[in-house]
């Protein structure tokens, strides 16, 4: 977005700090660690509308070792936050798959929060290109 | 006996003038035709193989509920004249925009459906790209996926074809621009970070990631125009249905795969 | 006229685990863009997506603007016993679906 000084209720992009921000909402004052957690994204997205995202933690999955939840977050979209899941020992695989939209050229985050209080994550550079042809606003 | 009938049977369709539409110099050759679809990232072509995950069967099951709705002052529903879809309407995608005799004139799918719900319902028209017309052209498109495309082969639709030729081979617009420079000329070239295809309708009505929904062959070509910076055609032009016509005979013998994926 | 496509296993072995796929028709406004004339369009998106097998919530999901257009989820479960999913959608404006499949285990 660019930087037309126009107020806004929200800003145009998210900042570092508030992806730093969103994270720690979901963390508290807890270490992420970095492993177990898998982000599979194409490197280089066909359309940034509509981007397949899948999310893997590697995890036994039994009652007393398993991923209590995902949390996906984005860099520069408008707001950092693209998706919470909530998984358990009923799940018996940690892999979720949804599709997101990406706004620009820009790190994913992925954090799994494991039944021990744990906190892993991974991240992923993806590159979004705009459309050739667009279409004229309706 | 059989033998002879054939031979018969084949002389009466060369006699009728059935016609395989001509190829002009510049455009692509039969066997280097390739769908849109081999275009794709395998991720996107994962999203139109599974009927699960693929967003443009919300709209077929839409259009197959809309199927069995009575509506209009008639109070009857397509399927109280069409019956079970999966058979009366195999096949029927693929042969459109076909020649309407009322009419004198080539109508594309949208079109067909409207004329039958003003005769045969008494209904309005659906809107162009309302939900409810993307449904019912999804849902009869989808009966003929895999079916081979025989649009334009009629010889009363061949002036048609030509205007709709001469359309796409034209150079227009503040570029100065034909649609052949890049769609015969340049395909799997790119145009920024978007692929250039051979354009050849095979999917439509397609959920395009673009739009984040479903929409129209129209509805692309427009969006093409706005970027070749040329006069937009309104839905439903004339100009714009020959322009389909010929870009679904370019297509011709190639399976329908509606509904389709693209970027 | 909102649909949902679900795909669940109709059979399964106990102790299977097997993925389920859903797909909600949606346009997940997001709220940040804005019209010809600069208005901004409100934002009109899916907040919610919870998964009960036999009425156990198995999966939930919280949904932001980030999420594309008709959103689609898949996600994992073990298969325990016969019954059930229910599935439901939440979402602004009093955006409520549900769905279910059902599913036989031996």
């Amino acid at each position: 977005m660019s930087a037309v000084p126009i107020v806004t209720l929200r800003p145009a992009e998210a900042t570092p700090a508030m992806l730093a921000s969103a994270i720690r909402n979901v963390v508290g004052a807890a270490t992420v660690q970095t492993g177990k957690v898998k982000i599979d994204v194409p490197p280089l997205v066909e359309n940034g509308n509509t981007v397949p995202l899948t999310v893997t933690v590697a995890s036994p999955m039994t009652e007393n070792d398993y991923v209590k939840s995902i949390h996906v977050f984005n860099e520069k979209n408008p707001q950092p936050n693209v998706g919470n899941f909530y998984l358990g020992p009923r799940a018996g695989r940690a892999q979720i798959s949804t599709r997101i939209r990406l706004a620009d050229t820009q790190k994913i985050v992925a954090i799994a929060r494991l039944s021990d209080g744990s906190f892993w994550s991974v991240s992923a550079d993806v590159v979004v290109t705009l459309a050739a042809c667009t279409e004229e606003v309706i | 006996m059989r033998s002879i009938h054939t031979i018969a049977v084949a002389g009466l369709l060369l006699a009728a003038g059935f016609a395989i539409p001509r190829l002009l110099a510049t455009e692509i050759p039969q066997a280097e035709r390739r769908s849109g679809y081999t275009f794709m990232s395998p991720d996107t072509k994962a999203i139109q193989d599974d009927d699960t995950a693929n967003p443009g069967m919300l709209w077929v099951l839409d259009g197959e509920a809309l199927w069995k709705r009575k509506t209009g002052t008639a109070d009857k529903a397509c399927a109280d004249c069409h019956d079970d879809a999966r058979a009366s309407m195999k096949g029927v995608a693929a042969r459109y925009p076909a020649f309407d005799r009322t009419l004198g004139r080539p109508v594309n799918l949208e079109q067909r459906i409207n004329l039958c719900r003003a005769q045969h319902q008494q209904a309005t028209p659906l809107p162009y790209e309302s939900r409810d017309l993307l449904a019912l052209a999804a849902f009869v498109g989808q009966q003929s996926r895999g079916v081979p495309i025989t649009a334009g082969t009629d010889p009363q639709l061949e002036p048609f074809v030509a205007k709709g030729r001469d359309t796409f081979m034209r150079r227009q617009g503040q570029l100065n621009l034909g649609c052949t420079n890049c769609h015969n000329d340049n395909w799997d070239k790119h145009l920024a970070g978007s692929a250039v295809t051979q354009a050849l309708p095979t999917g439509y009505p397609l959920y395009r990631l673009e739009w984040q929904s479903l929409g129209s062959l129209q509805r692309r070509l427009r969006n093409c125009m706005t970027g070749m910076r040329t006069q937009i055609y309104d839905y439903g032009a004339p100009e714009l249905v020959e322009l389909e016509l010929y870009l679904m005979s370019r297509a011709h013998d190639m399976p329908v795969e509606t509904p389709a994926v693209r970027p | 006229m909102a649909s949902a496509l679900i795909n669940v296993p109709k059979k399964a072995k106990r102790g299977d685990i097997i993925e389920i796929k859903t797909l909600m028709s949606h346009i997940m406004e997001t709220g940040y863009r804005r019209t010809a004339t600069g208005e901004l369009v409100p934002r009109d998106i899916i907040t919610s997506f919870t998964c009960r097998y036999n009425g156990v919530e198995v999966f939930r999901a919280d949904l932001f603007p980030a999420i594309a257009a008709n959103p689609f989820i898949t996600f994992f479960t073990v298969a325990t016993e016969s019954g059930k999913f229910d599935f439901e959608w939440i979402g602004d404006r009093g955006f409520t679906e549900t769905a279910s499949a059902a599913i036989s285990v031996e």
